[in-house]
């Protein structure tokens, strides 16, 4: 009795893969959640409920999921523009903070300030601020040859210094005791809800802008087109003499300018000071946010919302169960590694043992009619 | 103050090991042609690892060797994923990098702050006793051991056999090597799981000598930083072993430039590792031919094999 079934390599993958991975990797984690759940001893159906309806529970809830998408939104743009020219920005959290302690700078200045051009200042201000700090890392590149992968990490390691010892050294806040974060911005620095019942606010349009420019510089124009086959097939853009410097360089600066974008964001949403802790790993998180959404700009908006449900359900269930808040960042990384997996076994698939022995038998035949 | 500097210097040995473990493992690994980013994660399990193993057991060995088997079962995920599926490696390590971190924060909450008490030092007799070179070189943890006697085994395991000679080669031409007969992905993921159970013995000494308290991401970065030292080493081991001490020395000036009475912030003494890691590598990936001539040919390219 022998196994029935072979498996056999696909071309290509099958049409309906493309909608059908996400959801399956999405079940896989789901269930690999519960299976966690239970090592710790929480109730494994009632908290993976718990984690999945802690996104939807109310407006309230609804709202933080989509506050906590936009920036994965907007970063994770960027990193994908960079991505599909094979440049890996890992520095897109330094590149946020660098955003934040810039655009955080006239606000403290100017606490009283009561003019509208005190904000997009600020946005001007980080976005110049992450370009600055992913201008490192393209200059490296380009001239010295080094690998951005570490620049850019490394840089991030160094901005989580420079922050702590702003917020502790001179940007402290003059009435706090040695506390870690700055004086409180003032009202024309910050932005409210424009929804009732949530802390949704303007900035939202900001992720809508983003996502359609990004769609539009990828559909439309040609340097997208160059750097896409600066990354598929370096040597073929060389012959046809895109520039790679340019595009390496374009590829981070805007990876940088999208992370301060999303930090000035934060702060002026959620924030409303500089603190020690910035960001809840967004700046990695995107790098998720992006392979999710297959590095289409269409597809990110939607593989944010997936990955802050993760991080929604992580908070709610440390807040239930006790369980620690690492689960959110480890289902988001087994999320990726299931997805990608489930790419590949995709391109396999299951054959009845009595189709291929014919097409075994057909090769022989034919290879003996060729031989003899 | 000669004492304290002798005693830096000999301090800058358990500083460093951690590192070389890592970075010789993953040398092995990127002269198969394969890039693994998930080192860090393998490191961290296998710092779980062993310091769960000695805080239940207070079975040092026994430790030592779970830490490898953590770091070689996070290796063996990303080699499924990079090796057996062909999915791209920068995205498989990545990834698989994450979920491991992840992972091990996760798994290890019942024990953070709970500490053990570390290796002590071993006493090699009058050895240890020389003036200035005892108490730097014959005066560390037993653990230092096989951080440098792998340096020498790999180094002639490369350079002086034949089934190096054959890594190599997969390393930098694998259609040739595969033409030849060689098993490409076997030997691949061979030095994968290699680099593997290296980065677990770098976590592992880590929470055995080095900190011995878990704190959740305790290896803090060091799994990158070993990657940089593979490309700062030129893919040579003794380089390698010589940037870790120049790295770990530089991490440690903190305490000098303290002593003398240098008031900075000591945020900078933090950022000052990194800064050194970016320049260092500038200097050295400057020469492009240089790097042309001695990084492995095939590194980071998927291979699939054509039958």
């Amino acid at each position: 009795m022998t196994f029935p079934f072979r498996f056999e390599r696909r071309e290509t993958l099958p049409a309906w893969a493309l909608f059908a991975t996400p959801v399956i990797a999405v079940a896989l984690t789901l269930v690999l959640g519960a299976v966690l759940f239970a090592i710790v001893g929480a109730p494994p159906l009632e908290a993976s409920a718990d984690f999945v309806l802690s996104s939807f529970g109310s407006r309230f809830d609804f709202g933080e999921l989509l506050m906590k998408a936009l920036p994965l939104t907007i970063i994770a743009q960027g990193l994908a523009i960079g991505f599909r020219a094979n440049v890996w920005n890992l520095g897109a959290e330094g590149q946020l903070i660098a955003g934040c302690i810039l655009a955080a700078l006239p606000a403290l200045a100017f606490p009283q300030a009561n003019t509208v051009f005190l904000f997009p200042f600020m946005v001007l201000l980080a976005v110049v601020g992450g370009m600055l700090w992913a201008l490192p890392a393209a200059i490296l590149r380009v001239r010295y040859n080094v690998n951005e992968i570490f620049v850019t990490l490394m840089l991030t390691s160094v901005a989580v210094q420079l922050l702590s010892y702003l917020v502790l050294g001179p940007l402290t806040d003059p009435n706090g005791n040695n506390t870690a974060h700055s004086a409180h911005f003032g009202g024309a620095a910050l932005l409210s809800p424009i929804v009732s019942r949530t802390q949704i606010t303007g900035f939202v349009f900001m992720g809508l802008v983003v996502t359609l420019l990004a769609w539009g510089f990828d559909r439309f124009t040609l340097a997208s087109f160059k750097m896409r086959v600066g990354g598929l097939a370096p040597a073929a853009a060389r012959y046809a003499g895109f520039s790679e410097k340019r595009s390496v360089a374009v590829a981070l600066l805007v990876g940088g300018a999208t992370s301060g974008l999303a930090g000035v964001g934060e702060l002026a949403s959620r924030l409303g000071q500089l603190e020690s802790t910035l960001s809840p790993g967004y700046g990695f998180a995107a790098i998720t946010v992006a392979f999710l959404g297959r590095l289409n700009p269409l597809a990110i908006p939607f593989s944010a919302l997936l990955v802050a449900g993760l991080y929604l359900g992580g908070e709610t269930v440390q807040l239930d169960y006790q369980i620690s808040h690492t689960i959110g960042q480890l289902l988001q990384g087994a999320l990726l590694v299931i997805l990608l997996a489930c790419d590949r076994l995709l391109l396999y698939r299951p054959t009845y043992r009595a189709r291929q022995t014919q097409g075994k038998a057909a090769m022989e035949l034919a290879d003996h009619g060729a031989v003899s | 103050m000669t004492g304290t500097f002798i005693a830096l210097l000999a301090a800058t040995i358990p500083a460093a090991i951690p590192i070389i473990y890592v970075a010789l493992g993953e040398l092995v690994a990127e002269r198969s042609g394969v890039l693994n980013l998930s080192v860090e994660g393998a490191m961290l399990a296998g710092a779980l690892s062993a310091f769960a193993i000695a805080y239940d057991q207070g079975n040092f060995a026994l430790a030592f060797l779970a830490g490898g088997c953590a770091g070689a079962l996070v290796a063996l995920l990303f080699a499924w994923l990079a090796l057996g599926l062909h999915v791209n490696q920068v995205a498989a390590g990545l990834s698989v990098g994450l979920f491991a971190i992840g992972l091990a924060g996760f798994l290890g909450r019942p024990y953070v702050s709970l500490g053990i008490t570390g290796l002590r030092p071993m006493d090699l007799g009058f050895v240890s006793d020389i003036p200035v070179l005892g108490p730097i070189l014959f005066r560390q943890d037993v653990l230092v051991l096989p951080a440098l006697a792998a340096c020498i085994g790999i180094w002639f395991f490369l350079y002086r056999t034949r089934p190096g000679l054959a890594l190599r080669a997969v390393g930098d031409a694998p259609d040739s090597a595969f033409a030849l007969g060689y098993p490409v992905t076997a030997i691949r993921c061979a030095a994968v799981t290699f680099g593997g159970v290296m980065a677990g013995f770098g976590g592992a000494y880590m929470a055995l000598v080095y900190t011995p308290i878990w704190v959740e991401g305790m290896t803090s970065g060091r799994g990158w930083i070993a990657l940089a030292l593979v490309v700062f080493g030129a893919w040579r081991p003794f380089r390698i072993v010589f940037g870790a001490f120049l790295f770990s020395g530089v991490t440690l000036f903190q305490f000098l430039a303290q002593g003398s009475g240098i008031v900075l912030p000591p945020q900078f003494f933090s950022s000052l590792p990194y800064l050194v890691a970016i320049v260092v590598l500038a200097l050295i990936s400057r020469d492009v031919s240089m790097l042309r001539r001695h990084a492995p040919a095939a590194l980071g390219k998927t291979f699939i094999p054509r039958n």
